[in-house]
């Protein structure tokens, strides 16, 4: 370059840069306003749980010494691990009990994923004209995800009775509005020229849906799920603990009448389940990620 | 016949067509040229309804089209068929598929729901698909086609509606010299032999000339031009694209002005 670029006249120039360190500066102060919005937020929130450091001192051995009676053989001896046989004794309902609960975090996602990507598409702003059907959709996955699974559950049980059932409906209707939301981030950030495309060339709404819209979202609706289906895992473990099926049943019975091996072995087979999902499905998810 | 009477579209404030009236006879082949900003995209959009006018009627064969509902304005779009600048395919499904949504309207919803498409109907697709050379790449994703395979599978999407008007939206604007070409070879083979009336945006004065049997000008949203092609001269083109005009009539392009064009070098 052998000339330097022109230079606005200072007259033009001055406002532009003035504008320019307004705007800047605006973004500071919402910045610092933020930050201090944190700060005061966990205090208060401190304040309200009662944090107390030292009573949480206090009592921390107390968790630890917890941990100690899990881990010793109640028949006297040593440690669990040293007599897995022993430590393991009721392994075989354990384990259907597992199965179970697995199956129930499957089922309770599956209808909720069905659910949820129905209520994503007619709360959509971009795909469905009708106000008052899109905020009916919007308002119903918001009350089937503000209201937590456990409550749900609770619920079934006293209609329905004890058993795997209220839990599937409890994950379900959770999990639809869960991915009623997260779906409908993707159905309002589809790329429109396909759906009109279709439209265009007299598609029904269904049928518009189906070919422009469904195979944009199908990778991200797919990882959702998946992702879902690992929390429900989680969820379902602790359903039992309501009488909503599961290892929940058991674990929560051995809480109550201090079986403390049981307790142990329970955590762990838990434990254990979720890593195995959680590693499944992250590979699956992974996969999912790289094809969009 | 396709008859536009006081044809008029706001947008808030903005005028995008103004009491535009038109005839157009079965089987045209008629070009709609103006700068950007004109109204024509506005126009083809409204014939096909993928917009409503403010004011005014378009009537197909006698029929109103502009107060169709329901099951009956998926019928006209059908038998309308539409193709875009940005080709407007799915771009994870098959081509076939993708041509198959002009089958739609042919094919019992279960079934192409399921994509349990018809016998026939995949014949028809696929016959299409390979008139406009594309038959081998049927099971590929329309995404991973270039611009001017993909204009091409959305033309064959357009054919199979068995459509009784074509409307073109700048179809060759996002295609390099060579795919435009083919692309409108294509569009006027269509016009020729299956009759299919086409009314076609056009960015480019020279594709519009040598395609067109009439062109269609607008300034402003108003029908200012309406003639064959050899009345449009370059002091009628000069009028209706001001400062553009070089730009489409395929001149090179004007010179850099001076403080500029130092400042660069
Ligand atoms: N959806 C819309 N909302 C607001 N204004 C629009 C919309 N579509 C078109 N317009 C305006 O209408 C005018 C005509 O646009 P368009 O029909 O796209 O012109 P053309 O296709 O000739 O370039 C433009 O001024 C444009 O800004
Ligand atoms: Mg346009």
């Amino acid at each position: 370059m052998s000339q330097a670029l022109p230079l606005l006249p200072a007259a033009q120039l001055a406002p532009l840069l003035a504008a320019y360190a307004r705007s800047r500066r605006a973004v500071f102060w919402r910045g610092l306003l933020v930050a201090a919005c944190l700060v005061a937020g966990s205090l208060a929130s401190g304040w309200m749980a009662e944090v107390d450091l030292g009573k949480f001192g206090k009592h921390i051995g107390g968790f630890f010494s917890y941990f100690d009676r899990l881990t010793r053989l109640e028949g006297g001896g040593g440690r669990v691990w040293t007599d897995p046989g022993e430590w393991f004794w009721g392994l075989r309902p354990w384990l259907v009990q597992l199965g179970d609960t697995v199956l129930m975090a499957y089922a309770g996602t599956l209808f909720g994923a069905l659910g949820g990507f129905c209520l994503a598409v007619l709360g959509a702003a971009n795909l469905v004209q009708n106000q008052p059907l899109r905020w009916g959709a919007k308002r119903l996955a918001e009350f089937c995800r503000t209201v937590p699974d456990l409550v749900f559950a609770l619920l079934f049980v006293i209609a329905f009775g004890l058993g795997p059932l209220p839990g599937v409906m409890a994950l379900a209707i959770h999990s639809l509005g869960a991915l009623g939301k997260q779906n409908s981030e993707l159905v309002e950030n589809i790329d429109m020229k396909p759906v009109e495309g279709a439209i265009a060339a007299g598609a029904s709404w269904v049928a518009m849906v189906r070919f422009a819209v469904l195979p944009q979202i199908l990778p991200g609706f797919l990882s959702y799920s998946l992702l879902r289906f690992e929390i429900n895992v989680r969820g379902a473990a602790v359903l039992g603990f309501v009488g909503a099926g599961g290892i929940g049943q058991d674990l929560i019975e051995a809480v109550r009448k201090f079986y403390y091996n049981d307790v142990a072995a329970l955590l762990v087979l838990i434990i254990l389940t979720v890593v195995v999902i959680d590693t499944l499905t992250g590979l699956l998810r992974r996969r999912l990620l790289e094809a969009r | 016949m396709l008859v536009i009477q006081g044809l008029t579209r706001r947008f808030g404030a903005a005028t995008a067509v103004d009491n535009l009236s038109l005839e157009i006879p079965r089987g045209a082949f008629v070009g709609v040229i103006g700068r950007s900003g004109a109204g024509k995209s506005t126009l083809l959009r409204m014939i096909n309804r993928l917009q409503d006018p403010s004011e005014g009627q378009i009537l197909w064969q006698g029929q109103d089209i502009t107060t169709l509902r329901g099951a009956e304005l998926l019928a006209w779009r059908a038998r309308c068929a539409m193709v875009f600048q940005q080709f407007n395919l799915s771009p994870r499904l098959d081509v076939l598929t993708n041509v198959l949504v002009g089958r739609l309207h042919h094919v019992p919803t279960w079934r192409a729901l399921l994509r349990m498409w018809p016998q026939a109907d995949r014949a028809i697709a696929l016959s299409a698909l390979e008139q406009f050379g594309m038959g081998t790449l049927a099971a590929q994703a329309a995404g991973q086609l270039s611009g001017g395979q993909q204009q091409r599978v959305a033309l064959a999407r357009a054919l199979v509606q068995e459509p009784e008007i074509i409307l073109a939206d700048e179809p060759v604007a996002s295609l390099d010299p060579r795919n435009a070409e083919m692309v409108m070879q294509a569009l006027a083979d269509i016009n020729q032999r299956y009759g299919i009336t086409v009314l076609c945006n056009l960015h480019s004065l020279d594709l519009a000339r040598r395609y067109c049997t009439r062109l269609v000008g607008l300034a402003h949203g108003r029908l200012v031009f309406d003639d064959v092609p050899a009345a449009l001269t370059d002091a009628v083109a000069q009028s209706l694209y001001g400062i553009e005009a070089r730009d489409v009539m395929d001149s090179p392009p004007p010179a850099l002005p001076d403080g500029f064009a130092a400042a660069v070098a």
